[in-house]
């Protein structure tokens, strides 16, 4: 839209894969998440305990879970901003079911269950229908919602079965948590969907331009509808790692998850505009919103306060990088 | 001669007195026109904020900081009107407006000369400005009876029938409609959602134009935030949470295109109306409120499915008709 005249700067040669590296969003990500981690050990003498690290790690592993699918939507060139309605949906159905003597299996169906119906229910206005995705979850986002206020009032359920308690609570070994076993595992799931495989390449193309991913006989809307399927399901397992943590379903579990979802996958690099994004660049920006957090709560910041932080952090990371190159066209061009 | 009938904005009326019949059947003192007024002052607020994201929406950008910037700058007014009491509601109305103008500034800035996707500058904006509430009143309430008597009865001062909380909206309402139809403002507004390259070559600055929606987005939600302190009475960090969701569904349910480009003032207005009389009838015909939140979601994919049904039809019988020509 601006109407600065382009000028082409043909190199010689590419950069190295080395330079390329350096100079890559995910490095300075890392560089900024050793930064935050050596300025917290030093902030608060309570930081560098392997216990209170573990701890730390549950401000973000269920978020993560849903980032990674949520990557994979937005480098597709579409958002979901249900997922922390699909969370309480979920987490609502698998409380009613606990009312009629539901075991830990049955509750694990009927999370996943319900998350991947809630996701189905986009996928079909946004792909069947042809709606623009933010308008279908803005609208999803309260339905969900609405259904379990629906259900819940302002009443909670609880009583979970003692098994459940381990997805949300359990240890693998030492101060390793289950979560955090789930979190690695989707990671390299998502990571090999997205950089080692032909849907992995179909949702770069599809983000990148449809109309030519149509054209080089790419199912568009079919990749869509699967991504929105992804989402769901992934929203389905947050909401029984969630769940299970709490011990206990409110219809105002999770309010306000999707936005620090979708900060976590912009954060890691991931265009909003589509195209663009990996999935080690989340999984870093997990780690730096996850110790900022932390860290924040060690110094008795107030949630709220550290809510500046992270909406800082969003504006932040996307527009120093404009900012450095507005400046250096400015001094080439002078 | 179609034309002359805007038919998104009709069916929508229908459907709005189709609702308030048949709450009148069983309880047809909800149609009394006092109620009816009672309903509309109720409406105000979401009113107000729908007409100024309709300008931001056309834009082909989203707003969804309204809320916060709505509570902040109702937290600042509350908190000057227990620092300076001698101040006249004048000034505070200024200060408001103002202020809700430069918060808006804040995001039309970031879109406008860094490109940033509003729906990012916006989800960032909105927990920004929502903590500085926290910061800058502690956490605290500011309550009635620290606030001046003059501050809180503005909004409820009737004049010529009606609350001057009602009158703002009526207000906005006409000034709008003026600006969206007659003001070259206006006018590049639907150009630059409607096709930004061609409003480039018309000579319209797309990024300025995007600025302003947001300024004017941002001056609404500040005057939103005086009323709605002062006729609640009361400011904390937490008011009006999640209302931004509900300014966009009144938006996207007046036929508002996210897309940009398409909408118009009456629908607007009959959107955030209707989510106002659904909102008002729930506890008449005995529902919960806890029902509320499913069912605007649920007008918001009835109301896109259906706008965009449309949308398509009306493209196919242009090419017919010109077929016959």
């Amino acid at each position: 839209m601006m109407s600065e005249p382009v000028i082409r700067h043909i190199p010689d040669r590419l950069n190295s894969r080395a330079h390329r590296t350096v100079r890559s969003w995910e490095t300075l990500l890392l560089a900024v998440a050793v930064a935050i981690f050596v300025v917290n050990s030093f902030a608060s003498p309570y930081f560098l305990n392997a216990w209170n690290l573990s701890d730390a790690t549950f401000n973000f592993t269920e978020k993560a879970m849903i980032a990674f699918a949520m990557a994979l939507l937005i480098i597709a060139g579409e958002i979901d901003l249900s997922v922390a309605s699909i969370i309480a949906l979920a987490s609502t159905a698998m409380g009613l079911a606990v009312q009629y003597g539901a075991g830990t299996p049955e509750l694990v169906v009927i999370g996943l269950g319900v998350g991947l119906l809630c996701g189905a229910f986009n996928a079909v206005f946004v792909t069947v229908l042809g709606l623009p995705s933010i308008v279908v979850t803005i609208g999803t986002m309260s339905l969900f919602r609405g259904i379990s206020y629906i259900i819940l009032g302002d009443g909670a359920f609880n009583g979970y079965p003692p098994g459940f308690a381990w997805f949300g609570q359990g240890y693998i070994y030492w101060v390793f948590t289950v979560e955090m076993l789930f979190f690695v595992i989707i990671a390299v799931t998502f990571g090999v969907i997205l950089h080692k495989t032909n849907f992995g390449r179909a949702v770069y193309a599809i983000g990148n331009n449809p109309t030519a991913a149509l054209f080089s006989g790419l199912r568009v809307q079919r990749v869509k509808f699967i991504l929105f399927l992804m989402t769901g399901l992934m929203s389905g397992f947050a909401a029984i790692c969630l769940t299970s943590r709490l011990g206990s379903t409110r219809p105002s579990i999770a309010m306000g998850m999707e936005l620090e979802v979708v900060t976590m996958v912009v954060l890691g690099g991931v265009s909003i505009l589509g195209g663009s994004g990996s999935i080690p660049g989340v999984v870093i920006a997990a780690f730096v919103m996850g110790l900022v957090t932390f860290g924040l709560g060690l110094l008795n910041v107030p949630g709220i306060v550290m809510s500046i932080f992270i909406g800082a952090l969003l504006i932040g990371v996307i527009a120093l990088p404009r900012l450095v190159s507005m400046a250096a066209h400015r001094r080439r061009h002078g | 001669m179609l034309r002359l009938i805007p038919l998104r904005e009709t069916i929508l009326f229908g459907a709005i007195c189709l609702l308030l019949t048949l709450v009148a059947t069983r309880f047809p003192g909800f149609v009394a026109p006092s109620n009816l007024a009672r309903v509309f002052n109720d409406t105000a607020p979401l009113i107000i904020l729908a007409l100024g994201q309709m300008v931001v929406i056309l834009t082909r950008c989203i707003d969804l900081s309204v809320a916060a910037n709505l509570a902040l700058t109702g937290m600042v007014v509350a908190m000057i009107n227990v620092a300076l009491p001698d101040l006249p509601v004048a000034a505070i109305l200024v200060i408001a407006v103002v202020l809700g103008a430069a918060l808006g500034a804040i995001n039309g800035i970031l879109v406008w000369k860094l490109s940033i996707p509003p729906i990012v500058v916006t989800l960032g904006t909105m927990t920004i400005f929502r903590g500085s509430i926290f910061l800058i009143s502690d956490g605290t309430w500011v309550n009635s009876h620290e606030m001046t008597d003059a501050f809180t009865a503005f909004p409820r001062a009737v004049a010529l029938g009606l609350p001057m909380l009602s009158w703002a909206a009526i207000l906005t309402v006409i000034v709008f409609a003026v600006m969206m139809a007659r003001t070259p403002l206006g006018r590049s507004i639907f150009a630059v959602g409607g096709n930004p390259h061609a409003a480039v070559y018309t000579g319209i600055n797309v990024g300025k134009t995007q600025f302003l929606a947001f300024v004017i987005s941002g001056a609404l939600a500040g005057l939103a935030g005086y009323l709605w302190v002062a006729r609640y009475a009361v400011a904390y960090v937490d008011i009006a949470t999640g209302f931004e969701l509900e300014v966009v569904a009144a938006c996207v349910i007046g036929g508002i295109s996210i897309a940009g480009g398409v909408g118009s003032v009456a629908g607007a207005v009959l959107g955030a109306i209707f989510l106002g009389v659904v909102k008002n009838a729930l506890p008449v015909v005995d529902i919960s409120p806890f029902w509320q939140l499913a069912i605007s979601g649920s007008a918001i994919l009835i109301a896109v499915s259906f706008n965009a049904r449309a949308g398509r039809k009306k493209g196919r019988i242009i090419l017919k008709s010109a077929g016959v020509r």
